[in-house]
């Protein structure tokens, strides 16, 4: 009886611990999954005209989408330019200026924000730019992904602001130092590579997002004129292009996905292992 | 100008205060701003949807309609395949994330643990329409050719699974929010589980408990709250999930008692009918899809955050 419990008990043990180990390789085997099927069908169809030539009217083969990276270039630059440095000042607050009652909030607020759909993040930018202006444009969907941007840098700088050693801001302090010169001296510098790193981060995820993209920044088949244009977009390519009807615009979907996937992943890689090496990345 | 010793130090301490405070304002204006552009959005959405809002009033949430000809509006469907679909991504990432968190944080030693979870990372790290490319060309064939029909034969007794099968559908979208929630799932669980005190493991090893007993009767429990935490987190990313849903849902406005039918998700309606919607009925009743998508992810959103503070504190007492 007792020897027979102990049997049972131990196959337990060993089933569900097996259990677990297979469900994480199923997880990180998708990872890989993906990767593959994207390396497969991408690397088919990507060449050179991909990243020269202007997209074809549908139903034509080849032509490339040479605008939509300079589009997805241009946007989010433009909202990397409003959105950290807002984040960033907004993240010194929080970490060194705090007070009791109001640093609470915003910190509580910058979650949410971060987690509002992204699709609800457009329709603000829709309301506030493309229907004064009465027109889609890159600005609107900067706009977009600012809003986007800014939780996610606000709480990274937060965090690593905060694991610089308290000793580091005495030692400013007492030499004499007034509080901005020792965060703006001292702290920020001891802090930059994981800020950095959350900034990188940062912008490697909106650079991915396409769902505010669809009626802010719209698309465009030629090269757009500026900020005030409608501009296309590597991700809204994707999107378009995937759901056509045509062969030829699947193939440029793939080889658009295979390019988005390297950029993201090069800048996550770059930023988790080689400048954050040693220090822990919070996930946004 | 001071002409005393101590008026010079007075005028200095003056000037490095004026310079904090400065420093203080402006910092404490950009953080204000994270507030303001929170209420602008709020309040654009619902300024903005002010038209059906008074037109259908509640009616909008309990109707099944959505006629953009008659201008006939209603958001029921929607939020169906919203729920719908979120909720089968939880079944399915639940398990899938809790195990693995629980072979991260128990079972694997450190260094494969964090390069697995470095790869968990990355698996969050890709864009959703890169997702919604891959369900589209590699799961929608395979659902269709193997999964729906498997599904049918052997449960098609249940009205879950009747009806016609294309591949596309309110299961195949389920299926791609889990493997996109399950990274949420992992990443925030495993840090729960990593916050449970040494000693709670001890102890229960020492009383005689298999590994699997301490880690699921006293590890698990110990971190409930940030798991249920990580669960909410990953359950509002899933209701507005946008661009893999809309290009596996099927987009077809209808409630169906079959998994394998078509159906629409809010989030997939506004991506995919706003930026053509013309008329302004039609694009209030998007904006008021909008403003109901925002409430459902902000109540989970809080509830989640709430959660995960609480565990952080309590394993921070360590």
């Amino acid at each position: 009886m007792m020897s027979g419990n102990r049997v049972w008990r131990k196959s337990v043990n060993a089933v569900m611990l097996s259990v677990t180990a297979v469900f994480t390789i199923l997880t990180v085997s998708s990872l890989f999954l993906i990767l593959g099927y994207l390396v497969f069908y991408g690397g088919r169809s990507l060449d050179w005209n991909f990243f020269t030539k202007l997209p074809l009217p549908p139903g034509e083969v080849g032509g490339g989408m040479a605008s939509a990276i300079v589009g997805s270039a241009e946007i989010v630059g433009v909202a990397a330019l409003i959105g950290l440095p807002v984040g960033f000042l907004a993240g010194i607050y929080l970490s060194e200026f705090e007070d009791k009652r109001f640093a609470p909030i915003v910190r509580y607020v910058a979650d949410l924000l971060n987690g509002i759909p992204s699709v609800v993040v457009g329709l603000l930018a829709w309301a506030l730019v493309v229907v004064p202006t009465k027109t889609f444009s890159a600005l609107a969907g900067s706009i977009a992904l600012s809003v986007m941007l800014i939780p996610i840098v606000t709480r990274q700088t937060e965090q690593f602001l905060r694991e610089v050693p308290l000793s580091l801001r005495e030692g400013a302090l007492a030499l004499g130092a007034n509080k901005w010169k020792t965060i703006a001296t001292v702290v920020v510098p001891a802090g930059s590579k994981g800020i950095l790193t959350g900034m990188i981060l940062g912008v490697a995820r909106i650079a991915g997002e396409s769902a505010p993209l669809l009626f802010t920044a719209f698309s465009n088949q030629f090269w757009g004129g500026g900020l005030t244009q409608p501009t296309a977009s590597l991700p809204v390519m994707i999107y378009t292009h995937a759901i056509s009807a045509y062969d030829d615009w699947h193939r440029q979907a793939w080889a658009a996905g295979l390019v988005l996937i390297a950029m993201v992943l090069t800048a996550n890689i770059l930023a988790r292992l080689v400048l954050a090496k040693g220090i822990s990345v919070p996930r946004s | 100008m001071a002409t005393t010793v101590l008026g010079t130090a007075a005028v200095r301490r003056r000037t490095t205060r004026t310079g904090d405070e400065l420093a203080r304002l402006i910092t404490w204006a950009f953080a204000a701003g994270i507030l303001l552009v929170t209420l602008l959005l709020v309040w654009q959405l619902w300024s903005t949807s002010a038209l059906t809002r008074h037109k259908f009033g509640f009616h909008f949430l309990f109707s099944s309609t959505w006629n953009p000809v008659t201008e006939e509006f209603g958001a029921l469907p929607f939020i169906y395949g919203t729920v719908v679909t979120s909720f089968l991504a939880l079944m399915i990432s639940i398990p899938l994330g809790l195990g693995s968190a629980i072979f991260l944080s128990e079972l694997a030693p450190a260094r494969i643990s964090n390069a697995l979870t470095f790869l968990v990372e990355l698996l969050a790290a890709i864009p959703s329409v890169i997702y919604g490319l891959l369900a589209l060309f590699a799961l929608v064939p395979l659902m269709r050719s193997y999964g729906d029909p498997l599904l049918k034969h052997t449960l098609g007794f249940l009205p879950l699974f009747k009806g016609p099968a294309f591949g596309f559908g309110v299961l195949t979208a389920g299926i791609v929010l889990s493997i996109m929630t399950v990274p949420f799932i992992i990443s925030v669980s495993r840090e729960a589980l990593l916050a449970v005190p040494r000693e709670q493991r001890e102890a229960a090893l020492a009383l005689g408990a298999t590994r699997w007993e301490t880690t699921w009767q006293v590890v698990v429990p110990y971190a409930k709250l940030g798991i249920l935490g990580s669960i909410f987190l990953g359950l509002a990313r899933a209701l507005g999930e946008t661009m893999a849903v809309t290009m596996v849902i099927g987009n077809d406005p209808k409630i169906s008692a079959s998994l394998l039918d078509t159906g629409y998700s809010i989030a997939a309606v506004i991506a995919n009918e706003f930026s053509e919607a013309p008329g302004a009925t039609y694009q209030s009743a998007l904006i008021e899809l909008g403003l109901v998508l925002f409430f459902l992810t902000v109540v989970i959103n809080g509830l989640a955050r709430l959660m995960i503070v609480a565990t952080t504190k309590k394993g921070s007492k360590r």
